[in-house]
């Protein structure tokens, strides 16, 4: 069983918060998705069963686009610039 | 020619050009005027783009200069789902959060319909970052379905399914994560792709399951639905799960008369019945027609979908991470850099993705990530060995692609009712087969008549089977 209190440290892993009276819900519903997804308990599989045959792929990282290519379309897109720097609240504390 | 030009499919539109019957810019007024007239009613489009007269020109040029030779793209106006990026146009995955996002640059598909020629009507509407089989999980409102609009037109890719059926385009692009293009396909009677994964670039597609997601057609024939898929298909070092070559897996080739595999018992239950008849019907006829069936067993398929909505979710809360307000979209201050994530996100996020991101991040979280996420991935290797099994003695798969036919708003409510609108769809995803969904009649629903959809799964790289069977069911003569 889902409680208020697991989905809300759910949401705090995941950096969202749900409101306080919409909790009660989401517990009710995570509780029916997860007896639903739970007939996989059902199924033996063996626990070392392959996974899908994926392999990594890389390419070269090579032809880099001439500096400054990209930085107006860029830049345009910050949602708070201060000239070309995208700006963000202060992260470390120097007190 | 007597039927109004923005009904045509691509190749009658194609054929019309070329013998200069209406020009690129007859064309396109019509498919533009029409959907402006119609979607304030439809909701089909969150954007309907202004006309790009150099490309409708140079369009037209070609036409005129290359003939045969033009591209069957060349010129025809297609819908564009709304997390596929094309540069300098809003990009928000029918998302608050991404609301001011303008593309950056031009996805692959994108890039490659310019070079053939197309133009984009507008960006269509969807269920938020492609979540949602019913369109009603767009934070702009749900999408209606111009058979009967007090219907849903299904989803994710809801938006390019309506304004195909409705003819607000000539054919569109939907992304498939679990049944987004076939799904809405057959409750709008049209014919939808999901190709072989990885046969499709993603770049510049907004994720969503990146083990799962693929780029495809919503089209008015399988004609047109073959033309989009070849000119989207194709290699890129772009999307490092883009398969080498379109002759990467070693197909067996089918015989003029094709082996149907038919897997009887998942018909069994949970099934509308007049829907049942459309199927029995439909494979009757290709059976008189020469086509052999057989009964197939895929018993791992009941536990298709809560496989799916294990490594979904586990997917989509890692996909969706990236969205913080930070670089680009839409940020909203709180308390530090922390309340700017927390903000950011919360009002960003609909109800749909909230949900999906917990539940992945539940899946994925230290002491249950063996018995959710790593046995969903066990499931999903015994289903795929399922299939390829039974593809050594049959050709494709075949099943309803939807339990019924298209419901009306607000009917499934909660979300496992609405998940299970994927319970046939979503094993072509999770085994990466490609998988066709082509209108096999109609069935009455309160004195209006609504499609349902026949749905072929073939081995990966085999999306030619799917072309040949699905013509016959829809009775064209491909190319």
């Amino acid at each position: 069983m889902a409680t208020t209190d697991d989905v809300r440290k759910l949401a705090e892993l995941a950096r969202i918060e749900v409101p306080e009276d919409r909790l009660p819900k989401f517990a009710a519903e995570f509780d029916q998705i997860l007896a639903y997804v739970g007939q996989l308990n059902e199924l033996s599989v063996g626990k070392g069963e392959p996974l899908l045959p994926y392999e990594n792929v890389m390419r070269k990282d090579t032809d880099p686009t001439p500096r400054g290519t990209w930085t107006e379309a860029l830049v345009e897109q910050f949602p708070k610039k201060d000239g070309n720097s995208l700006s963000v609240k202060q992260i470390i504390s120097h007190d | 020619m007597t039927r109004p030009l923005n009904e045509l499919s691509i190749v009658e539109a194609a054929r019309g050009l070329r013998a200069k019957e209406f020009s690129v810019r007859n064309l396109w007024d019509a498919v533009s005027s029409a959907a402006k007239e119609r979607n304030p009613e439809l909701n089909a489009y969150l954007e309907l783009f202004d006309a790009d007269e150099d490309a409708i020109r140079a369009a037209q040029e070609r036409i005129d200069t290359e003939g045969d030779a033009a591209p069957l793209l060349c010129g025809i106006p297609v819908a564009m789902k709304d997390n596929i990026l094309i540069r300098g146009k809003v990009a928000s995955a029918a998302s608050k959060i991404l609301s001011t996002h303008r593309a950056v640059y031009d996805s692959t598909v994108t890039r490659k319909l310019k070079e053939a020629g197309a133009l984009f009507v507008g960006r269509t509407n969807m269920d938020e970052f492609a979540m949602g089989s019913s369109t009603e999980n767009s934070a702009y409102g749900p999408v209606k379905n111009p058979i009967d609009t007090s219907r849903v037109p299904g989803g994710s890719s809801g938006g390019s399914a309506s304004a195909v059926a409705g003819h607000l385009a000539i054919t569109g692009l939907g992304t498939d994560t679990g049944g987004s293009i076939r799904q809405p396909a057959a409750h709008t009677g049209l014919v939808g792709l999901k190709p072989t994964y990885g046969s499709v670039s993603r770049y510049g597609i907004i994720a969503l399951g990146s083990s799962l997601d693929q780029v495809g057609p919503l089209a008015k024939s399988v004609a047109d639905t073959k033309a989009l898929h070849e000119t989207l298909a194709g290699n890129d070092p772009m999307d490092a799960t883009s398969i080498p070559s379109s002759d990467t897996y070693d197909v067996r080739p089918a015989g003029e008369k094709m082996v149907i595999g038919v897997p009887y018992h998942l018909l069994e239950e949970g099934l509308d019945e007049d829907l049942k008849a459309c199927f029995a019907k439909t494979i009757d006829a290709l059976t008189s027609r020469g086509h052999t069936v057989v009964d197939v067993s895929l018993p791992t398929s009941r536990y298709a979908l809560p496989v799916y909505y294990v490594i979904q979710p586990a997917e989509a809360s890692t996909n969706l991470a990236r969205f913080d307000g930070m670089r680009y979209g839409v940020r909203v201050e709180g308390e530090g850099m922390l309340g700017d994530y927390l903000n950011s996100r919360t009002e960003g996020f609909g109800p749909e993705p909230t949900r999906r991101i917990l539940l992945g991040t539940f899946v994925l979280s230290s002491g249950y990530i063996d018995a959710y996420y790593r046995k969903a991935d066990a499931a999903r290797s015994l289903l795929t060995k399922e299939y390829d099994e039974a593809f050594k003695t049959v050709d494709v798969i075949a099943f309803p692609t939807t339990p019924s036919p298209a419901f009306r708003f607000g009917e499934k409510s909660d979300p496992v009712s609405m998940y299970l609108e994927d319970i046939f769809t979503v094993t072509a995803d999770l085994t990466g087969m490609p998988a066709l969904s082509v209108p096999m009649g109609n069935v009455e629903r309160d004195g209006v008549s609504l499609p349902t959809g026949i749905h072929f799964t073939a081995p990966k790289g085999a999306e030619e089977h799917l072309f040949r069977i699905g013509a016959e069911v829809t009775g064209e003569t491909l190319y």
